[in-house]
């Protein structure tokens, strides 16, 4: 790990200022960034703690929505009653996600904004395009039974590995960063991650320094939900596939490089295709690179089995 | 021994099988066991930190070492090109040797990814971790290194050393049976991933040199720390109180030791080592990898034939290490015709080592499930097959068993589980969304003693103090030690003290191989029926004693006390006056040529239910037992984790541990244990085990067998029979993930 200066900060604005400037970084309950600091993957000069900021409330919202401060953590998200109520399908999410110690301590902005468990990515002797521009992609011919089927390009082949993001995105909604100078914006939750292309060093939409303050959730849709996570163990183990569905809109996790909302499918289904159709339709699209070429048949099943309800 | 002569088998005071809890449970749970990297004897250590190289196979060819030496806090960077001289590789200088040199930075060949390369020594740990970055080592890499690693048949050679084993005509046996089974199981590299990361703290004083260390044994880090600073052992004080898992993986000292005591020695201060999780994965040893081919010959009724267990192994190409998967084979089942084998694949890779019950942990996933397959095909309950084809003496070598308990397991964890309500045919019972099924395996191991010594002594206040160059890596053994010579002598638990890790006392084998507690053991048990004899002697011959004039042959120990007749004297007030300095003895075992007439194993059967997900393939243990038998058992709460441990273990090798080696760098892609997957506690549902009776005579004087490694023999193979027997699915390329379940049953669906 290398040295490095950290502050507390005061309130959003002045945090926003201080991890805009060059080797700055915001920390909340560091779950995934000092592990990667400690490998020296992420390399910050300087840390701005927003984990004491005043933005762990969840309130519904006066349009039927759910507002959920940054700071919330992962527990007491899965664990709200209006939560567990209202967007079940985010409960099961972040239910599904790390291990109870980790819930504890990761915040919701934090989550959202967590890297790729890639195992290249993770270790600095091998070449990574996220890590190091232009280095190239050891994933592509190497070991990527955990890497994206959809969405994925010849730089990066990762996934994101957030359970939570995939149940959020399932309902819809937004994030509220704010900037330096106290200026919001509402950014939608389908906009926030972005897809590898040329720069997979670049994840988000988030300008340098902008520090999500809230997610707000649309209205839950009318419907049944459910998060449905595959994984090599039963516990503490990131998803091969997962799918989120709130009503009629249904989401994928663990592979792309964001949360991959089905738009594909939940159009299909609008237009009366079958779930097995519904699903068929949206991993069309879908390319293996050999380790992960089981993570198609398995993506699509699980779609299809969420979609028309199985969940016994 | 006879067994009125015997304290263990007479159990006076009832604490031999007591489930006593373990004596440094405590300190473990509350942070307070000092383990190497912890002890705080000696403040002041400085930090290293190492570096490891980032090809397979090559040479270093340039080395910058100035930005890491200008680092903060730096004091020390060393290479290949200023690290001190030490003897080479293997040297043995020293008459009684049981280790060679291990000599780091020694020069500029790299010999497998992760060798270490460069150590950074800091004030703190963060400086020299730092720093350690900052080490510029460029390499050449050899233009043959290739890891061949697809392709192992290509790559095996033969080794010999089955020879014994071949037996009647195999080929001819397997040529005309009506059952065949022919089949070839592959299982991956696994990584023992201790709790405690292997771990160095040393100092000098004057020419002495003092090393905590964790590790298996005492006495063989302590020799090869003597050899690679070529000093007399002697002045090597090991020290390994305290050892978080070992599994194997800590039989051998790695560059932490020597390292730290040669960068102590340098700086004048104490110096500490620790590998990083992701050092562990390249720098300490793993399980090779193996391809098995199994073939079974049987008549109609399930008599077998002939039976081959052929294994092909991969191990470094400067190591002979290999997994002896079809070592098992020769022992567990009758069969006239038989072929064993084993062949090497050569690769560069790290050096394998062994890893908890090498040989049966990987060996019992071919031949079990080849069993299996046999029953389906025959007709056959499984447990009847096994029942069937079991021996009356040693199938290969002809020896007598020394017990042989097996069908009793069998049969009683056939009984406990409702084995009787099994229905054969796969995919018979669906509960929602999982296919369920049972599945069972038999578990074998073999059964070691080796020699050892104890001391120990009784203090004037009749504190019984026990010492041994032995350790304790998590198992029981400070417990099982103060239980014997409790037992032995007669006092109470709390008046007995276990001391263990330390080079200077009485020698014993460390742990490993399910031998420790025999070993240690029976050496403890010898040391206090000497420490008995002295002190009736001492009574008898005390004109103050009670016992005085008394017959020391009729003395007896017990609450307490030594009494002869009517006459009985507190043993502290005994020592108290007779001998105020205390009273000390010696033991030993040997073991009985006697022993080696006999087969020895460990016995016991696993029955195992599983749900199998029929949409995504996903696998989920819903219970598990195990019956066993392991001789007489010391302490029933310590020996019953060991085997739920083991069967977990199992659990793990059947559906989850796996390494991928990525054959462009040399390594392994799980570096961490977020990659690396080993059940966690929601994958184990209704686990249990147990032990049957018996007491094995000839294993050893207390009666005993090992329990370390049991509990994972078979376990898995019970897990993929169960997986069959649900979904219809027969995986033979462990571990049994997603995909290759969800090949099946989209095979099956057409």
């Amino acid at each position: 790990m290398r040295a490095f200066t950290y502050e507390r900060a005061g309130d959003a604005a002045g945090a926003a200022r201080a991890a805009a400037r060059p080797g700055a970084k915001l920390i909340a309950g560091g779950t995934n960034l000092i592990d990667l600091m400690k490998l020296e993957i992420e390399t910050p000069t300087h840390l701005v703690d927003v984990s004491r900021l005043p933005l762990a409330g969840i309130e519904p919202t006066p349009d039927g929505g759910l507002r959920i401060g940054a700071m919330a953590t992962n527990t007491a998200l899965a664990v709200h009653p209006q939560v567990r109520a209202r967007y079940p399908v985010v409960a099961q999410a972040v239910l599904a996600g790390a291990s109870g110690q980790l819930r504890n301590k990761a915040t919701v902005g934090g989550n959202l904004l967590q890297r790729t468990r890639c195992g290249y990515f993770y270790d600095p002797a091998k070449p990574c395009n996220k890590r190091e521009p232009g280095a190239g992609c050891a994933a592509l011919e190497g070991f990527n039974r955990m890497h994206a089927i959809l969405g994925a390009s010849e730089a990066c082949i990762a996934t994101h590995p957030s359970d939570m993001a995939v149940g959020m995105t399932a309902v819809g909604g937004r994030v509220e960063p704010v900037d330096g100078e106290g200026r919001t914006r509402a950014l939608p939750l389908s906009e926030l991650h972005r897809l590898p292309g040329d720069t997979p060093q670049v994840e988000t939409a988030l300008a340098p320094g902008e520090l999500i303050t809230a997610v707000v959730l649309d209205p839950p849709p009318a419907g049944r939900q459910l998060y449905r996570k595959v994984r090599d163990r039963a516990s503490y183990a990131f998803g091969l596939a997962s799918v989120a569905v709130a009503g009629g809109q249904a989401a994928l996790g663990a592979v792309a490089h964001r949360p991959w909302r089905a738009t594909t499918a939940e159009a299909a289904l609008a237009g009366g295709a079958s779930p097995d159709e519904a699903a068929a339709a949206e991993l069309a699209p879908a390319q293996g690179r050999g380790g992960n070429d089981f993570k198609i048949p398995l993506t699509r099943r699980l779609l299809a089995a969420a979609l028309a309800g199985e969940n016994a | 021994m006879a067994d009125d002569a015997n304290p263990i088998a007479l159990n006076r005071a009832g604490l031999i099988g007591k489930p006593v809890d373990r004596l440094e449970g405590k300190l473990k749970v509350s942070g307070t066991a000092d383990y190497a990297y912890e002890v705080m004897e000696k403040p002041g250590a400085a930090f290293g930190y190492l570096v490891g190289a980032t090809i397979p196979r090559g040479k270093i060819a340039g080395v910058d070492i100035s930005a890491a030496e200008a680092a903060p806090g730096v004091l020390l960077v060393w290479t290949h090109r200023n690290a001190p001289s030490q003897p080479a590789p293997g040297t043995q200088s020293q008459a009684g040797s049981q280790a060679p040199a291990q000599p780091e930075l020694y020069d500029e060949r790299i010999r497998f990814y992760g060798q270490t390369a460069a150590l950074v020594v800091a004030e703190s740990f963060e400086q020299a971790a730092a720093a350690a970055r900052l080490v510029r080592i460029d390499y050449e890499a050899d233009a043959g290194a290739a890891v061949v690693f697809d392709d192992m048949h290509a790559a095996a050679r033969d080794t010999g050393g089955d020879e014994e084993a071949q037996k009647g005509d195999f080929d001819a046996a397997f040529a005309s049976a009506p059952a065949v089974i022919d089949a070839t199981w592959t299982t991956p590299v696994q990584n023992h991933c201790q709790m405690e990361p292997h771990a160095s703290l040393c100092w000098w004083e004057g020419d002495q040199v003092y090393a905590f260390t964790s590790n298996q044994s005492v006495k063989r880090p302590q020799h090869a720390l003597g050899e690679t600073l070529g000093i007399d052992r002697n002045k090597v004080h090991l020290r390994a109180r305290y050892i978080g898992g070992g599994f194997g993986g800590k039989n051998n000292s790695y560059a932490d030791l020597t390292l730290s005591a040669l960068a102590a020695r340098e700086l004048k201060r104490p110096v500490k080592i620790a590998l990083t999780r992701q050092q562990m994965f390249h720098m300490t040893v793993h399980r090779p990898a193996t391809v098995q081919r199994v073939r079974l010959a049987a008549d109609r009724n399930g008599q077998l034939t002939g039976i081959s267990h052929e294994t092909i192994s991969h191990c470094a190409r400067a190591d002979r290490f290999m997994e002896r998967a079809s070592a098992f084979t020769k022992n567990l089942y009758a069969a006239p015709n038989r072929r064993i084998g084993h062949k090497l694949a050569l690769m560069d890779l790290p050096v394998a080592g062994a890893m908890r019950a090498p040989g049966e942990a990987v060996g019992m996933l071919a031949l079990e499930c080849a069993m299996d397959e046999l029953a389906e095909q025959l007709g056959m309950d499984p447990v009847d097959l096994r029942i069937l084809n079991e021996p009356d003496v040693d199938p290969t070598d002809g020896r007598p068993f020394s017990t042989r308990p097996l069908v009793r397991c069998l049969k009683e964890g056939a009984q406990a589980f409702g084995w009787d309500a099994r229905i054969p045919t796969p995919r018979h019972t669906r509960d929602g969304r999982w296919w369920v099924g049972t599945g069972m395996a038999a578990a074998i191991r073999g059964n070691f003693l080796l020699p050892a010594k104890a001391q120990i002594h009784i203090s004037a206040e009749g504190i019984v103090t026990v010492r041994q160059a032995m350790t304790d890596i998590g198992t029981g053994t400070y417990t099982i030690l103060a239980q014997i010579a409790a037992e032995t002598l007669g006092v109470p638990l709390e008046e007995v003290r276990i001391e263990l890790g330390h080079s200077e006392w009485a020698p014993a084998p460390g742990s490993g191989g399910s031998f420790g507690a025999a070993s240690a053991g029976s050496a403890a048990m010898d040391a206090g029926i000497n420490l008995r004899s002295k002190l009736a002697a001492l009574a008898v011959g005390d004109a103050a004693s009670p016992l005085h004039g008394g017959d020391p042959a009729k003395a007896e120990f017990r609450d307490g006390n030594i009494v002869i007749g009517n006459q009985a004297e507190a043993l502290g007030d005994l020592v108290r006056r007779a001998s105020p300095q205390g009273v000390d003895a010696v033991g030993a075992v040997t073991p009985d040529p006697k022993g080696r007439e006999y087969s020895q194993h460990t016995y016991g059967g696993h029955f195992c239910e599983v749900g199998v997900d029929a949409v995504t393939g996903e696998v989920r243990v819903r219970r598990m037992i195990g019956v066993f038998a392991a001789g007489r058992i010391l302490n029933h709460k310590t020996a019953r984790s060991q085997l739920t441990g083991g069967m977990i273990w199992g659990i793990g090798g059947a559906l989850h541990e796996e390494n991928h080696v990525d054959p462009r760098f040399g390594s392994f892609v799980a570096q961490d244990l977020a990659q690396y997957h080993v059940p966690a506690q929601a994958d184990i549902a209704g686990l249990d085990a147990w032990f049957i009776d018996e007491v094995d005579d000839i294993a050893n004087p207390l009666g005993i067998k090992g329990v370390g490694e049991l509990g994972i023999c078979g376990a898995g193979a019970a897990v993929a029979n169960a997986v069959y027997n649900a979904c219809g699915v027969r995986v033979r390329d462990y571990p049994i993930t997603v995909e290759k379940v969800l090949a099946g049953l989209q095979a099956l669906e057409g």
